[in-house]
């Protein structure tokens, strides 16, 4: 592969380069990161007309060569031949959408400076069309001097014409220059204005026709029914993430059940069993059970994407967003860490301003993402009575709702006091281009399902199955000798550490146990369902296993003060490794994700101990 | 012609060109993306969407693509409304 010549698609965002990548590499893709950044690397293997291998790497949309975000930088730097451990491509090929030329050719009269062998895919000719657009390639590729390609990635058209060019391109030998320093600082003003008379002269006509875009705008940017319909959208997400995922959820449960007791027959009780039944099993597949549900959530978010919606409820939001000193531009990554921070977290490289991107990533881990739904379900469903409060609604799911809008005020006021304090900065812009609305593409949505489940369930095999085997060991040794008075677990290694850690959690109503599943809930939240399940287990192994021994033990053990306690700890505190290490990466310091965890870990202890007093004050 | 208005003013559907654009008054950052965004002296605008009516965003039409801005940027642009 390495030797295979690399070829760069590289383009404005919104010029569909992303549908050109899949056509143009089908399958064989790759996503990985660039070193150093979380941007991600996109590259796959394109096979030319004769045969011969290429490498294309999809390169993050970018407005011109001076760069705003991290991820532009990445595209810079790439094209420059300065990304650490990236080689410099050996051609482009420049990305332009047909029916946006003028603002497009300006990067690509930039991209043709840098000396490299260029040809420029023409892409969504059909979308022009229909807006009236009859442009000329010929002219194009007169005026520019490079090649010129009309394609509709969607389609599959000028694919091939495409490939051929680029192996023109390869076979050329042509030797890239290194960039004259003028090219980069050319004077933006006066390439733009050379991009504009190129984009007039390739227009062979223009017929003004209502677009379809504007039709759909006048309702999606109401100030009313644009709120209506966004509060619409935003409901059937959540109403899907809970309802739908339930039945696959119950197969992989009941598949991992199926698995442990197989296991069980097979080798009877012994320390392996015990290792891959309440160790293995019962960790990782507690963790598994909820990859239906981020899976629903991913695609709801792909979809808002790819349509072209969620600049849109970026712009709703905006005004709300800003009152607390944040740009719309935040409520995309917000969103998406309802699914889980880490995604949310990478998506902020799009927010420009540092500050703001900044505050946008510490205040993430506040939303409720998916992995505290397990912690939430089991003592919800354990301890809550499901008293009816209005007709259909439960107090349960009162709760519930209530759980995820203390984590969204918690977040809106977390945002406002750090953007007073430590973000404190010139109160942020916000400034994007609104794409035109597009069916989104099935093939290009399942791509992007498919690469974050393979990262979801990398976690699952990884983080979690070391976490829960090793809180197995350090819950099961040193074993008490036969006939002493002392528990299992008090003897253990895990059970003296969480004796200390009781002390300090004892006044906001946490026990020994709790303090027991809260410490492998550092790797991430879910654990703790699993840890409470294998701390009850090994503490009194005639007590059963599963869900209904769990939530037995808890209506045996645990007061209500105590449990509301716990859901008020699991809406602030930042127990996941990944978010951690994901802040790590992204502020390029350890001062940041220090911070987050000093934060959250405080507000969590506060909110706890005011919920335990305020319970028991009220007699609960 | 009519006398120049800010963009932030401009009435919706209008149809306009950018007369002048106060470069002192906006942020380097901005600044730039805005000039990225295709706004310059001359150019074709006209605003599509506002939020609502009080200090939220507007959507408008430069060259072939559709932007949002924030109002103080908006205001920053002064554009002179074309006849008919």
């Amino acid at each position: 592969m390495n030797a295979a010549p690399m070829v760069a698609l590289v383009g404005n965002p919104n010029a569909g380069k992303s549908a050109l990548f899949n056509a143009l590499t089908g399958a064989r893709q790759k996503v990985g990161n660039y070193p150093g950044v979380t941007v991600e690397r996109h590259s796959g293997r394109l096979a030319l007309p004769d045969g011969r291998p290429v490498e294309l790497v999809d390169l993050p949309g970018a407005y011109s060569l001076d760069p705003g975000s991290p991820d532009e930088r990445v595209t810079r730097n790439v094209l420059m031949g300065t990304q650490i451990g990236e080689r410099r491509p050996d051609a482009l090929i420049v990305v332009v959408d047909a029916s946006n030329l003028d603002n497009h050719l300006r990067f690509t009269l930039q991209l043709i400076a840098l000396g490299l062998p260029v040809v420029v895919a023409l892409n969504m000719v059909d979308l022009a069309e229909r807006d009236g657009l009859v442009l000329d390639p010929a002219i194009l590729s007169e005026a520019l001097g490079v090649p010129v390609v009309s394609t509709v990635a969607v389609r599959r058209r000028g694919i091939e014409a495409l490939k051929e060019h680029v192996g023109a391109m390869i076979s050329g030998g042509a030797r890239a220059k290194v960039p004259e320093e003028s090219a980069a600082v050319e004077d933006i003003v006066a390439v733009q204005r050379r991009a504009r008379s190129i984009a007039i002269a390739t227009t062979v006509s223009e017929t003004p026709t209502r677009r379809w875009t504007h039709a759909l705008d006048s309702i999606a940017l109401h100030p009313l029914w644009g709120m209506i319909l966004l509060a619409t959208i935003l409901f059937l997400m959540f109403q899907a993430v809970f309802s739908w995922a339930t039945i696959p959820a119950d197969a992989i449960d009941a598949g991992f059940g199926a698995l442990g007791a197989a296991i069980t027959a097979q080798l009877g009780d012994g320390f392996i069993q015990s290792l891959l039944v309440d160790g293995v099993i019962a960790g990782v597949g507690a963790v598994l059970v909820f990859l239906p549900q981020i899976l629903i959530l991913f695609l709801f978010i792909l979809l808002l994407e790819a349509s072209g919606y969620m600049v849109r409820a970026a712009f709703l939001m905006d005004q709300v967003m800003a009152s607390v000193g944040l740009s719309g531009r935040a409520f995309i990554p917000l969103l998406s860490s309802f699914a889980c921070a880490v995604p949310g977290i990478m998506a902020t490289r799009t927010i420009e301003d540092e500050k703001d991107r900044l505050t946008t990533i510490l205040i993430a881990p506040l939303m409720t993402c998916s992995a505290r739904l397990p912690v939430y379900t089991l003592i919800i469903s354990a301890l809550i009575p499901n008293t009816p409060v209005l007709p259909f609604i439960g107090l349960q799911g009162v709760v519930m709702f209530a759980l995820y809008v203390f984590g969204v005020v918690g977040a809106f006021a977390a945002a406002f006091f750090l953007r007073k304090t430590v973000t404190q900065g010139a109160s942020s812009g916000f400034m994007m281009e609104m794409p035109k609305y597009q069916l989104p593409r099935l093939r290009d949505v399942a791509q992007g399902l498919r690469s974050r489940a393979e990262i979801f369930l990398r976690r699952a095999g990884t983080i979690i199955l070391y976490s829960t085997v090793a809180l197995w060991l350090l819950l099961s040794f040193p074993k008490p000798p036969v006939g002493s008075p002392v528990s299992p677990v008090n003897y253990s290694i895990a059970g003296r550490i969480a004796n200390g850690l009781a002390v300090v959690l004892k006044p906001i109503g946490f026990d020994r146990d709790i303090a027991l599943a809260l410490i492998p809930a550092m790797a991430a939240r879910e654990v703790a369902v699993a840890a409470l399940g294998t701390v009850y287990a090994i503490d009194n192994p005639d007590g059963g296993v599963g869900q209904k021994a769990l939530a037995a033990n808890l209506q045996k053990r645990w007061s209500l003060p105590t449990a509301l306690a716990f859901l008020m700890w699991f809406v602030f505190a930042p127990q996941c490794i990944s978010t951690i290490a994901v802040t790590r990466r992204e502020t390029n310091s350890w001062r940041w994700p220090a911070f987050m965890v000093g934060y959250l870990f405080a507000l969590a202890y506060i909110a706890a101990g005011a919920t335990y007093w305020a319970a028991i004050a009220l007699g609960l | 012609m009519p006398d120049p208005v800010s963009l932030e003013k401009l009435p919706l559907r209008q149809h306009a060109t950018v007369a002048a654009i106060d470069w002192a008054r906006l942020a380097i950052p901005e600044s730039r993306r805005l000039r990225e965004l295709g706004f310059d002296e001359g150019v074709h605008v006209e605003v599509l969407h506002r939020a609502r009516l009080g200090g939220g965003p507007i959507a408008c039409r430069v060259g072939r693509m559709t932007v949002a801005l924030r109002r103080g940027v908006a205001g920053a642009i002064l554009v002179a409304p074309l006849a008919g």
